[in-house]
């Protein structure tokens, strides 16, 4: 009503004013009415799985399959419907950042500062590994020092909302936080390590020598363009992933109803002193996305494996990605990439020992 | 005529872009030449941080993402 009045004012451009204001508000009002629509189902979903499992199929609680079926139906929609929320929103904060922004903002600034930021903007500015190499160039040619790049550049990766959702969404927002805060500090350390390693001059000699143009054009963007891009993003990511996520939380659901309770407290628990060293080692040359280990991972946590060792464990899958290192080599040459790897890992692995022994 | 380029190292994305931006240009009986660009140093040199991107006439229209065949024909248009 409100718009109808204002354009009755405005009787010369009323006409051209009134489609952007009212798509703009139909999208809001669509928005809102979709979050609604999504809590209403969302609180109900344990229910439904226990009415499902128990009532319709008659399995009884403490049978295994019955266990297994409620963990299946409870944990894919809540998961999926989480990943969209999340994705969607995620989304529209990162039209926002522009790798040039980050830029600008880090370009000139003093390590320890540039770290945490850069860690920060890691985060939120839009990246996809092969991005890394114009955006590493981009970075270390207009005054953004190495170790700050180096910061930004393994915060992108690690810190990612599908990583962030899927824990929340099967361990609690306790955990999500401590792999967000703990990797966030091993990207601002790192990154600073690497730095005060001086190790310029194993970047390519090209690398310092390209010119890098100016920026193309920043587009305005209006909020039907984010609000689109947000749509995108959940098309892209989560059209992507879907598969492994059912299938990963398949797996975990047979983890959670058929394997004895403290299996993995023996070759993944808190005594085995190994098992961090074990799990970084296995999970550094992994490369997988976070959708399809991490319900896996929540399985054995249950099943006695220590929080830790599960932590080390996801960082150096998603954190630490073989085909982004060979991408990099474009620009680094190997000794760098040892130690962006070899800095990395003593992180992660000081991550897991530190956890292992406080929880 | 419309010379028409790629950025992008070759994953999914660019081709995806690049199909589309072939599908668009066809569609719009425009006459063109399509070029992927793959070399880094050139890629860098258009100031381009965000792969893939589409390059009409030597002017960066768009990076980063990958619109719609409809999309992209208004690009162009």
């Amino acid at each position: 009503m409100a718009i109808q009045i204002s354009n009755a004012t405005d009787v010369k451009d009323g006409s051209q004013k009134k489609a952007p204001q009212e798509s703009a508000l139909r999208s809001a009002v669509l928005i809102g009415a979709g979050i609604v629509v999504w809590w209403m189902i969302y609180h109900r979903l344990s229910a439904v799985a226990d009415w499902f499992a128990f009532t319709i199929l008659h399995c009884s609680p403490a049978s295994r399959l019955g266990s297994a079926i409620q963990f299946m139906v409870f944990e894919t929609p809540k998961v999926l419907m989480l990943l969209l929320l999340v994705v969607f929103g995620v989304g529209i904060v990162r039209s926002f950042f522009t790798p040039q922004h980050t830029r600008a903002i880090l370009a000139g600034t003093r390590e320890s500062m540039g770290n945490v930021l850069a860690a920060l903007l890691g985060v939120v500015t839009p990246f996809c590994s092969c991005s890394a190499v114009p955006l590493f160039i981009g970075f270390v040619t207009t005054g953004v020092p190495l170790g700050v790049t180096f910061s930004f550049l393994i915060a992108a990766p690690m810190i990612n909302e599908v990583a962030l959702v899927l824990l929340f969404g099967l361990f609690g927002w306790r955990v999500a936080g401590i792999y967000a805060g703990t990797g966030l500090l091993i990207a601002m350390i790192a990154g600073w390590t690497i730095g005060r390693l001086k190790m310029e001059r194993y970047v390519e000699p090209w690398v310092y020598a390209a010119q890098m143009g100016d920026s193309a054009e920043q587009e305005q963007l209006s909020w039907a363009e984010r609000i689109h891009l947000g749509r995108e993003a959940v098309r892209d990511i989560v059209g992507k992933v879907w598969p492994y996520v059912i299938a990963g939380i398949a797996v975990g659901a047979g983890i959670h109803g058929y394997v004895p309770q403290n299996f993995m407290a023996h070759i993944m628990g808190k005594g085995a002193w190994w098992s961090v060293p074990l799990a970084v080692l296995i999970g550094v040359p992994m490369y997988s996305n976070a959708a399809g280990i991490i319900p896996i991972v929540q399985a054995l946590l249950q099943k006695g494996a220590a929080l830790g060792t599960v932590l080390a464990f996801m960082m150096s899958v998603i954190g630490l990605s073989f085909p982004e290192t060979i991408i990099l080599r474009k620009v680094l040459r190997p000794q760098l990439i040892a130690a962006f790897v070899g800095v990395v890992t003593v992180g992660i692995l000081i991550v897991g020992y530190l956890f292992n022994f406080l929880m | 005529m419309k010379t028409l380029q790629i950025l992008g190292p070759g994953c999914a994305n660019c081709v995806r872009l690049a199909n589309n931006v072939e599908a668009a240009a066809t569609q719009l009986g425009m006459e063109f030449t399509m070029e992927k660009v793959t070399d880094f140093q050139a890629i860098v040199l258009a100031g381009v941080m965000k792969t893939p991107a589409l390059v009409v006439d030597g002017q960066v229209k768009l990076y980063g993402r990958v619109p719609s065949v409809e999309e992209i024909k208004t690009i162009l248009a």
